[in-house]
C-alpha cells in the first residue's frame, strides 16, 4: 500500500502546488472596470501620482473588461475582496451596501472636508445617513451630431421635439440614417428611454417609476413609449443594431452614414480616435417634448469604494482622500474627458465638456441612468423591452405588460 | 470497404473526387481561413474596408500586440496550470477506480459504475451553485487550485467510464495467474494492469487536455480576475476591449486555439483512440 | 470469483508443521480480505471527489431551487414558488423552446457527419491530411468557433453578409435577428459537432467487415441500398454514441450563445443553461433560488437521457457477464 499512496499524493501534490497568488502587508490592491484607453491613463496617473506622495505602498491595479466586472464585482466583494473597488453612486450601490460589502467612509468626508467639496454628489453617495465612497467624475448625456452634415442638409439644431422629428425626417429623405446606435449590451436603450421619460412626463416621475412606485401599464409609460415610436415606426435607428455595441456603431457617425448619437461624453474619444476631426462634432441637450416640463439630464457619477473585507484599509483611506482632491480631480477629468465633482477643481477647457458643464450646472435634476436608477433586475428587464420595442415598436402593450409583472414581482 | 475505392473507379470520377477534396474542404475551413487571415491583416485594411481582400501587408505585428498589450500570455499560462494537474489528476484517480470496477465483483459495482457515466452527463447548470459555493468557502475562488479540484472530480466520470471499459478488455488471465502467485491486489495494479494502461493513459491525457484547455463556463464560474484566468475566459474579456478590432480578435482567437490544436496534430493518433472508442464495439 | 481464487492460493495445505499452517491460513484471510477491501481503497479518492463535486451538489441544487437567496443574504424558505413562478415566465418558455430546437436541429450533426466520413472514406495519397482538417473544428475551443461566427455574421462587412450580396440577396444580420439568431448559433454549434460525429463514423467505416460488404456487392447491392442494409447496421455502435454525444452537446450549448448573443436580441436566443447562469450570476441577477430551479428543469431533461442511456449499458452488461 506505500507505493499507492505515494502514487496519489504525487498526483495531489502537482494540484496543490499551484496556488493562488498571495499578496504582500504594503500592497494596495485596486480593481477597476476601465479598460478604455483614456480611463486607462487616467488611472495609471494617479496611481503614480500617489506612489510618488507615499512611496512604501506599493498599488496593484487590476482591470477588467467593464460588462465583466459588473458580474464579478459580486464575488470579489464576498469573497476575495481588493481594498478598492470602483463603482457607481445612487441605487446601484445599495445592494452591497445593505449586505455590509462596502465600508463607511463618512469619517473621511468630515475629516476632508468633502461634505463641502463634493456636494453636489454628496446625495446620490448617501444612504442610511452614511457615506459609503468617493465619487471622482461624472458626464453629460446628450446629442452629439455631425456638424458638417447639419450644414449640408440645411439643418438648424433642433430645441423641441418636432423639430428633431422633422430634422430626422430630412435626413432620412437625403439618405442619412438620423440616429446610430448599438444595442447589443442593452444599456444604450436606457439612455433612450431616459430621455424620453424625463422629457414626456418629467424628473419625479421617471424616479417614481425606476423606484417602483409606478406601474409599468400607466398611460404615462405608453405615452413615452408613443413618442418613442414617432422616431422608431418611420426607421430613424439603423438596422441591426441588436447585434452592435455601442462602438460598432460609431463608425456609421464617423463615415456619415448617420448624423446622430445619443450617448454619454466618454463617446467624444472614441468619435476622435475613430478619425472625425473637433470641428465636426457637435453636441446638444436633449430637445423638449412636453412644454412647461423642467429639463433634468442623465448625469451618471463613476466612484471607488472600500471593501467591508478590504486587508488594507489604511492606505485605501489615504488613496480615497487623494482621488477626492481637487487638483487630482481636475488632473484626472482632463485625461479622461470628463467632468470633476470636486467644486474646487478648475472648470473644463475643451468645448463640448462646458457645453456639458453648462447644461448640468443648469439642469433642474440630475438622474443616474435607467441601469444605476432602477434596481438591476428591473433594469435588465426594461431594457430588454426598450430593445424589443426599437425592433418591434407594435409590441408595446405586451413588452409593458410583461414589465410590469417583473415590476410586481422585483419590488415586493 | 465503402464506399468503393476510387482508384476502381473511371478516370473522370478519380479526377472529379481529386478535385472535390480540397474545394469541399476550402468551403467547410472557410469561416477559419478568413479568421486566421484578418489576423495578419493591418488595421488599415478593416478601416479601408478591406475584408476579404489579399491583405495589403503581412502583419505578425498583431500578434505581437496581442502579447505585448494585454496579459495574454498569462492567461495561457494560467490555462496550462488548470490543464495539466488536472490531466494528472484525474487520470490518477481514474486509474485506480477504474481498475476496481473492472476487476473486482461486488454487489455495489454496476452502480458506483452508473453513477460515474450519469454524473458525467449531467448539465454544468446544477453543479454550478453549489460548487461555487463550496469553493469560496474552502476559501479558493479565483484561484487555480480551485477550478483544477471540480476538474478532477468531474473529469473522474468520464475517466472512469473508459478506463474501466480498457481495464474490462484486458486478458483477464494475467490478473489471475497474479493472484495465483499470490501477489497482493497493489502490486497486481502496479506491476501488471498500469503498464498495459499506456495507451488508454496516453489517449486520455490528450482528449482531457483538449476538454479541459477548451473549458469556458466553470472559468467564468469559479475566477474572476486575471492572475487566474484561463485563456477562454481571458479571450471573452480581452473581446470586450477590441470591439471591432477584428484583427486583434482573429490574432487573439488563433493564439487562445493553438496549444490544443498542436496536442491533436502530435497525438492523433491517440486522441482519435480516445474519442472513439465504443465506436466500434458496443 | 474472489473464493474460487483464495482457495486455490493455498493448495492442499497438508504439511506437518503447525507453525507453518497457521502462516499460511492467516496469510490466505489476509488475501480474502485484502481482495473484499482493495476495491473499496481503489475507488475511496476518485469516488469521494465525484461524490463531493458531483453528486452532492444535485442534491444541494434541488433543495435550493426551494428557497429565494441571492447569494449574499440569508436564505428564506419559500415552497415550490420558484416553480411556480417558472410557469408563467415567457423567457423560460424561449429558452425551452429553444432547447428543443437546438435538440432537434442539432441531430443534423449524425447524418451530415455520416456524409462526410463516406466521403473521405477513401485511400487517395493525402487522405490523412484531409481527414485531419476535416476534424479541425472540434479541437477548438467552442469560445473561438463563437468568435469566428460572430465575425462570420458581421452585418455590413461579414463573409455570410457579402455572400448573401453576392447571390443579389439582401444581407441579415443573422444575430440580431429574432427569427434567425437561434438557427444561427445552432449552425455555428453544428461546425465541431459535424466533424465529431464523423471521426465517430470513420473510425466506424474501418471496421466494418469486409466480407459482408463483398457478398452483398455480389447480390448486387450498390449506393443506398448498401449503405441502408449492411453498412449502416454494423455501424450501429458509431451512431449510438453520435446520438448521445449531439444530444449532450445540445443540451449543455452554453458557451456558444454566451459569446456571440449573450441570449439576445431581447432575449431571443436564450436557451435554458444560459438562462440559468443569468438568473443566478449575471450582472442583473442573483437570483440562486430561481437558477437553481432552472437547472431543475434542465436536469430533469437530461436526466430522461441519461436514464435510457443507462437502461441500455445496463443491458449489454447483464450481457457480458
Amino acid at each position: 500500500m506505500f507505493n499507492f499512496s505515494k502514487a496519489a499524493a504525487g498526483g495531489f501534490a502537482a494540484i496543490f502546488l499551484m496556488g493562488s497568488c498571495a499578496y504582500a502587508a504594503g500592497d494596495l490592491i485596486i480593481n477597476l472596470d476601465q479598460t478604455d484607453p483614456a480611463p486607462k491613463k487616467a488611472f495609471e496617473d494617479i496611481v503614480s501620482g500617489f506612489s510618488k506622495e507615499n512611496p512604501d505602498v506599493n498599488v496593484i491595479v487590476n482591470t477588467m473588461h467593464k460588462e465583466g466586472y459588473k458580474t464579478s464585482i459580486r464575488n470579489f466583494l464576498t469573497a476575495d475582496a481588493p481594498d478598492l473597488a470602483a463603482w457607481y453612486a445612487g441605487n446601484r450601490m445599495a445592494p452591497f451596501v445593505n449586505a455590509g460589502l462596502f465600508e463607511d467612509v463618512t469619517d473621511l468626508w468630515e475629516e476632508h472636508g468633502l461634505n463641502e467639496q463634493l456636494k453636489s454628489a454628496a446625495a446620490s453617495m448617501t444612504m442610511h445617513g452614511k457615506k459609503w465612497g468617493v465619487p471622482y467624475t461624472y458626464y453629460q448625456w446628450g446629442i452629439y451630431y455631425r456638424k458638417d452634415i447639419f450644414k449640408e442638409q440645411g439643418i438648424a439644431v433642433p430645441t423641441n421635439w418636432d423639430e428633431l422629428v422633422a430634422a430626422s425626417a430630412k435626413l432620412k429623405e437625403a439618405g442619412i440614417t438620423p440616429f446610430t446606435i448599438g444595442t447589443k449590451a442593452l444599456w444604450p436603450t436606457g439612455g433612450w428611454f431616459d430621455y424620453m421619460n424625463l422629457r414626456v412626463n418629467g424628473y419625479e416621475f421617471h424616479m417614481d417609476l425606476t423606484a417602483g412606485k409606478v406601474p409599468y401599464t400607466d398611460p404615462r409609460v405608453k405615452a413615452t413609449f408613443d413618442k418613442w415610436s414617432e422616431l422608431v415606426k418611420p426607421g430613424y435607428y439603423n438596422k441591426n443594431h441588436p447585434a452592435l455595441d455601442w462602438q460598432d456603431a460609431v463608425p456609421n457617425l464617423v463615415q456619415g452614414k448617420a448624423a446622430m448619437y445619443l450617448m454619454g461624453n466618454f463617446a467624444v474619444d472614441v468619435f476622435k480616435n475613430g478619425g472625425l476631426k473637433e470641428e465636426q462634432i457637435g453636441f446638444m441637450q436633449f430637445p423638449q417634448i412636453t412644454p412647461g416640463i423642467p429639463m433634468a439630464e442623465d448625469a451618471p457619477t463613476d466612484t471607488i469604494h472600500i471593501p467591508a473585507k478590504a486587508r488594507n484599509k489604511e492606505d485605501a483611506r489615504k488613496f480615497l482622500a487623494y482621488m477626492a482632491r481637487a487638483d487630482v480631480q481636475t488632473a484626472t477629468n482632463i485625461t479622461l474627458g470628463q467632468l470633476p465633482v470636486n467644486s474646487g477643481a478648475e472648470r473644463p477647457e475643451e468645448r463640448i465638456l462646458q457645453q456639458g458643464f453648462d447644461m448640468l450646472s443648469n439642469a433642474y435634476a440630475l438622474a443616474q441612468f435607467y441601469d444605476r436608477d432602477a434596481p438591476a433586475e428591473m433594469a435588465k428587464a426594461g431594457m430588454e423591452g426598450f430593445q424589443e420595442f426599437m425592433v418591434k415598436p407594435e409590441r408595446a402593450d405586451a413588452i409593458l405588460k410583461r414589465l410590469e409583472k417583473i415590476r410586481s414581482r422585483v419590488y415586493k | 470497404m465503402f464506399p468503393a475505392p476510387v482508384a476502381n473507379a473511371t478516370a473522370p470520377t478519380r479526377i472529379a473526387y481529386k478535385v472535390a477534396l480540397p474545394v469541399s474542404l476550402l468551403v467547410w475551413l472557410l469561416p477559419l481561413i478568413g479568421v486566421m487571415v484578418t489576423s495578419i491583416r493591418p488595421a488599415s485594411d478593416l478601416a479601408m474596408g478591406n475584408y476579404f481582400g489579399v491583405p495589403s501587408s503581412f502583419e505578425l505585428s498583431n500578434y505581437l500586440s496581442v502579447f505585448q498589450s494585454t496579459p495574454m500570455g498569462l492567461f495561457i499560462m494560467n490555462s496550462f496550470k488548470v490543464t495539466i494537474p488536472t490531466v494528472i489528476g484525474a487520470i490518477a484517480l481514474s486509474c485506480l477506480t477504474g481498475y476496481a470496477l473492472a476487476t473486482y465483483r461486488f454487489k455495489a459495482n454496476l452502480w458506483l459504475f452508473f453513477m460515474f457515466v450519469a454524473g458525467n452527463f449531467v448539465p454544468f447548470q446544477i453543479l454550478m451553485v453549489p460548487v461555487r459555493d463550496l469553493t469560496l468557502k474552502m476559501g479558493l475562488y479565483d484561484t487555480v487550485t480551485g477550478l483544477v479540484l471540480f476538474h478532477v472530480a468531474f473529469q473522474t466520470g468520464f475517466c472512469t467510464l473508459f478506463m474501466r471499459n480498457f481495464i474490462k478488455a484486458l486478458p483477464s488471465e494475467l490478473i489471475e495467474a497474479a493472484r495465483v502467485e499470490g501477489v497482493s491486489e497493489f502490486r497486481i495494479f502496479w506491476y501488471v494492469v498500469l503498464p498495459l494502461m499506456r495507451p488508454a493513459i496516453a489517449a486520455l491525457s490528450v482528449l482531457i487536455f483538449t476538454f479541459i484547455w477548451n473549458d469556458f463556463f466553470w472559468a467564468t464560474v469559479l475566477v474572476q480576475g486575471t492572475h487566474a484566468m484561463p485563456v477562454t475566459g481571458g479571450i471573452i474579456s480581452l473581446n470586450g476591449q477590441w470591439v471591432a478590432q477584428w484583427h486583434l480578435v482573429s490574432a487573439g482567437s488563433v493564439v487562445a486555439a493553438m496549444p490544443p490544436v498542436i496536442m491533436f496534430f502530435l497525438m492523433q493518433k491517440h486522441f482519435i483512440a480516445g474519442l472513439t472508442l465504443g465506436a466500434t464495439k458496443g | 470469483m474472489s473464493q474460487q481464487v483464495a482457495a486455490s492460493a493455498s493448495p492442499q495445505s497438508g504439511g506437518t508443521f503447525s507453525s507453518g499452517e497457521e502462516v499460511r491460513t492467516r496469510t490466505s484471510k489476509w488475501i480474502a480480505n485484502q481482495r473484499r477491501l482493495a476495491p473499496w481503497l481503489f475507488l475511496m479518492p476518485g469516488a469521494l471527489m465525484f461524490l463531493v463535486y458531483v453528486i452532492a451538489p444535485i442534491a444541494q441544487s434541488i433543495t435550493i431551487s426551494f428557497y429565494d437567496w441571492d447569494g449574499i443574504g440569508t436564505k428564506a424558505f419559500i415552497g415550490i414558488e420558484n416553480y411556480i413562478e417558472l410557469w408563467d415566465d415567457e423567457a423560460f418558455y424561449t429558452s425551452l423552446y429553444n432547447n428543443l430546437l437546438w435538440l432537434v436541429l442539432y441531430m443534423l450533426a449524425v447524418p451530415a457527419g455520416l456524409l462526410i466520413a463516406i466521403f473521405l472514406n477513401q485511400t487517395v495519397t493525402g487522405i490523412r491530411i484531409y481527414k485531419s482538417l476535416f476534424f479541425f473544428p472540434f479541437v477548438i475551443s467552442q469560445i473561438v468557433v463563437g468568435l469566428i461566427f460572430s465575425w462570420f455574421y458581421a452585418p455590413n462587412f461579414g463573409l455570410f453578409t457579402k455572400l448573401l450580396e453576392f447571390l443579389g440577396f439582401e444581407g441579415i444580420a443573422i444575430l440580431a435577428d429574432e427569427r434567425f439568431v437561434t438557427y444561427g448559433i445552432i449552425a455555428a454549434g453544428l461546425w465541431p459537432q459535424i466533424a465529431y460525429c464523423m471521426i465517430l463514423y470513420l473510425t466506424g467505416l474501418n471496421n466494418v467487415s469486409p466480407d459482408q460488404i463483398e457478398a452483398a456487392r455480389l447480390d448486387g447491392a450498390k449506393g443506398w441500398k448498401m449503405l441502408w442494409y449492411v453498412i449502416l447496421p454494423q455501424l450501429r455502435p458509431a451512431t449510438f454514441i453520435a446520438v448521445v454525444v449531439t444530444i449532450i452537446g445540445a443540451l449543455r450549448s452554453f458557451d456558444l450563445v454566451s459569446i456571440m448573443t449573450s441570449g439576445g436580441p431581447y432575449g431571443s436566443s436564450r436557451v435554458l443553461s444560459y438562462y440559468m447562469y443569468e438568473q443566478a450570476l449575471s450582472e442583473y441577477g442573483f437570483r440562486m433560488g430561481y437558477g437553481a430551479s432552472i437547472a431543475v428543469v434542465l436536469f430533469a431533461i437530461m436526466m430522461v437521457f441519461i436514464t435510457l442511456f443507462i437502461v441500455r449499458m445496463l443491458k449489454d452488461e447483464r450481457g457480458s457477464y
